[in-house]
């Protein structure tokens, strides 16, 4: 009788646990809207939803490169698997063609679609939950004017049970903050600007904060710095190590152009960043350069008397030579095998006096060498930065083809103690072997620079 | 300092800093001047020559790197009486105009051939994104590169196969 009633209990729990997640998980349908693909928008709106759709890069991911804008398909690798990006044309079958505005709004509030199926937060709806209704009315505007592609992204590649999409209703529960920020008032408009921008579409923590074990943003590191495609971004908060620490002006400058005299030239994802983002008014960049340095903070004073130093060095009219390989034949004997290679291969460009971007960056002004981890600049070394297609860029050559993977860390170790006070990073050889060998995956874009999306993620134009 | 360099297939002892870039070396101590300085920046092309079956820019390239390794330059793909299918479909179709930087297209598309013996225009493009070309062949170029796949494959069919084809 007793054990009767503690198996009744221990039903009635389940059920009843099973119920409340039922009623967490569950999401209804939006019914087609069969009407949606034909609706016509004020050119107005369709132009400001462009614009939105370059700040939220959208095109990056729901592309694959060569193939039509926006087709979707692109394997965006996770550490729980591999998530294909899907079709955001108004195609009715494969597309989004049947949504509704309603449907629309809601993927972006709660990372759920028309179906009513929980999408995985490699769609960043942490962040565009932040978005108002009113700039979601005008995305939508723009993609369901952009030329319908049918075109199936392929079946998602996940361990197990994650292919069970109503365990996202957990991870929701567990990570996920909707809705809108509230207004801070003690902050200027342009600061309340810049944080509607990086923290909903702009969704900059992204890659530059760092995940937790269940692929959630570590809000205690807020832009600590992440990892993307392969690629190290950088900490943007006080432990950035820009040798000359960013300000309004630089970040700005930078963000506008793709490249900035003291810090060099954006490269791997966020050079599809920089961009996307010459689609934005100026006053939107201010924005961003005004929150994004108000999260860094002030520099030491250390730190601000180095960057002096620096600023004296490189700052200024010097006259601009172009430099040659043969300009200055460094003798490459007596010095350690890295310090000659640096010497007869680096220098001649990047202690040249060509200016950025076209010039290789002094490696005193390099966020790379004082990076805690190496990657960036052992991507950079092996792959070089592949010119942007039919417009002037910055490019560097490859190396992986001349250099053996000791040579590359010989290179480095050399670099790491020339340039930088930060301890020397370890397991290089072992890193470098991997990169090359693609088990450390890497995505290699062409610089930006100039370029200018959509060619800047290889994209048909639609 | 003495290095040894193979250079199409073969070796030679050079009496030079290790530091010195490759194409030095070729033009002004193996008289092999085919590869040419353009920008000495890596970033024309011109000086583009094959190394282990890569194309590597020589203006940029220490020959201390280079020891034990099979450097092929535009004078190994044939000869004026002998030329190799890509000299020849560059005649063909006359892709040079002033011809500077044709050297280095050519080594470039060498590197590409080999290991696809019929690339898309896309992927001839993407191998050649770094050779400029001031007089506007390009057209010309890809053309010819398309052309040498072509006779490349045909050289390589064994003869039955040749006769039926014929």
């Amino acid at each position: 009788m007793w054990a009767l009633r503690v198996v009744i209990v221990c039903v009635a729990a389940i059920v009843l646990a099973a119920g409340a997640f039922f009623f967490l998980a569950w999401r209804s349908e939006i019914p087609e809207d069969a009407a949606a693909a034909e609706a016509t928008f004020a050119p107005e709106l369709v132009a400001k939803g462009a614009q939105l759709a370059a700040l939220g890069n959208c095109i990056a991911c729901h592309t694959v490169p060569g193939k039509p804008a926006f087709s979707g398909g692109l394997a965006v690798p996770t550490p729980f698997g591999t998530i294909y990006s899907t079709n955001i044309t108004p195609d009715r079958e494969t597309g989004i063609g049947g949504w509704s505005e309603e449907a629309f709004q809601r993927a972006m509030n709660e990372g759920v679609d028309r179906a009513g199926r929980h999408l995985y937060p490699a769609f960043p709806y942490d962040h565009f939950t932040r978005v108002s209704a009113e700039d979601n009315r005008a995305l939508y505007a723009f993609l369901m004017t952009r030329p319908a592609v049918k075109a199936e992204a392929p079946q998602n590649d996940l361990q197990f049970p994650l292919e069970y999409r109503p365990l996202l209703a957990a991870w929701k529960l567990a990570f996920f903050d909707r809705g809108e920020l509230e207004p801070d008032t003690s902050q200027s408009e342009a600061w309340t600007r810049g944080r509607y921008l990086v923290e909903g579409l702009g969704h900059c923590g992204a890659c530059h904060t760092p995940r937790n074990a269940f692929g959630a943003e570590d809000r205690d590191q807020y832009f600590s710095g992440g990892e993307a495609e392969g690629w190290q971004a950088y900490a943007i908060n006080k432990d950035s190590k820009a040798p000359i620490p960013w300000d309004e002006q630089s970040l700005a400058f930078y963000l506008r152009n793709g490249w900035h005299e003291f810090h060099g030239v954006s490269r791997g994802p966020m050079a599809e960043v920089t961009g996307n983002l010459s689609g934005l008014p100026d006053s939107d960049i201010m924005a961003i350069a005004t929150y994004v340095t108000s999260i860094m903070g002030d520099p030491t004073p250390e730190r601000g008397q180095r960057a002096a130093e620096l600023r004296e060095t490189f700052e200024g009219d010097y006259r601009e030579q172009a430099g040659d390989s043969q300009s200055s034949p460094v003798s490459a004997s007596g010095g350690s095998p890295g310090e000659a290679i640096y010497l007869a291969a680096c220098a001649s460009c990047h202690e040249g006096q060509r200016r950025q971007p076209f010039g290789g960056l002094n490696f005193n002004l390099s966020t790379a060498v004082n990076a805690p981890n190496p990657q960036n600049i052992v991507n950079v070394v092996l792959f070089g930065l592949p010119p942007a297609d039919g417009e002037a860029s910055a490019v560097m050559p490859p190396f992986r083809h001349l250099l053996s993977d000791q040579q590359v860390a010989d290179v480095l170790a050399y670099m790491r103690e020339r340039f930088s006070e930060e301890q020397p990073w370890a397991g290089l050889v072992e890193l470098v072997a991997n990169t090359r060998s693609g088990a450390h995956q890497v995505t290699i874009r062409p610089s930006d620079g100039i370029e200018r999306a959509p060619h800047n993620v290889g994209a048909e134009e639609g | 300092m003495s290095i040894s360099l193979t250079v199409n297939g073969r070796p030679h002892q050079v009496d030079v800093d290790p530091a010195t870039p490759l194409l030095y070396v070729l033009r002004d101590d193996l008289a092999l001047n085919g590869a040419k300085y353009g920008c000495g920046l890596g970033q024309c092309g011109s000086c583009t020559v094959v190394v282990d079956g890569e194309a590597v820019l020589s203006c940029m390239v220490p020959v201390m790197l280079l020891e034990g390794r099979e450097i092929t330059t535009i004078e190994g793909l044939g000869t004026i009486e002998e030329p190799g299918p890509l000299q020849q479909a560059f005649i063909e179709l006359q892709a040079a105009q002033c011809g500077y930087c044709i050297p280095g297209m050519m080594m470039s598309a060498h590197a590409l051939l080999r290991r696809n013996a019929r690339p898309s225009d896309a992927e001839i493009r993407e191998a050649l994104a770094t050779n400029l070309c001031r007089c506007g062949t390009h057209m010309r170029i890809l053309a010819a590169i398309r052309r040498a796949g072509e006779l490349m494959q045909a050289a390589s069919l064994p003869k039955a196969d040749k006769g039926r084809a014929g």
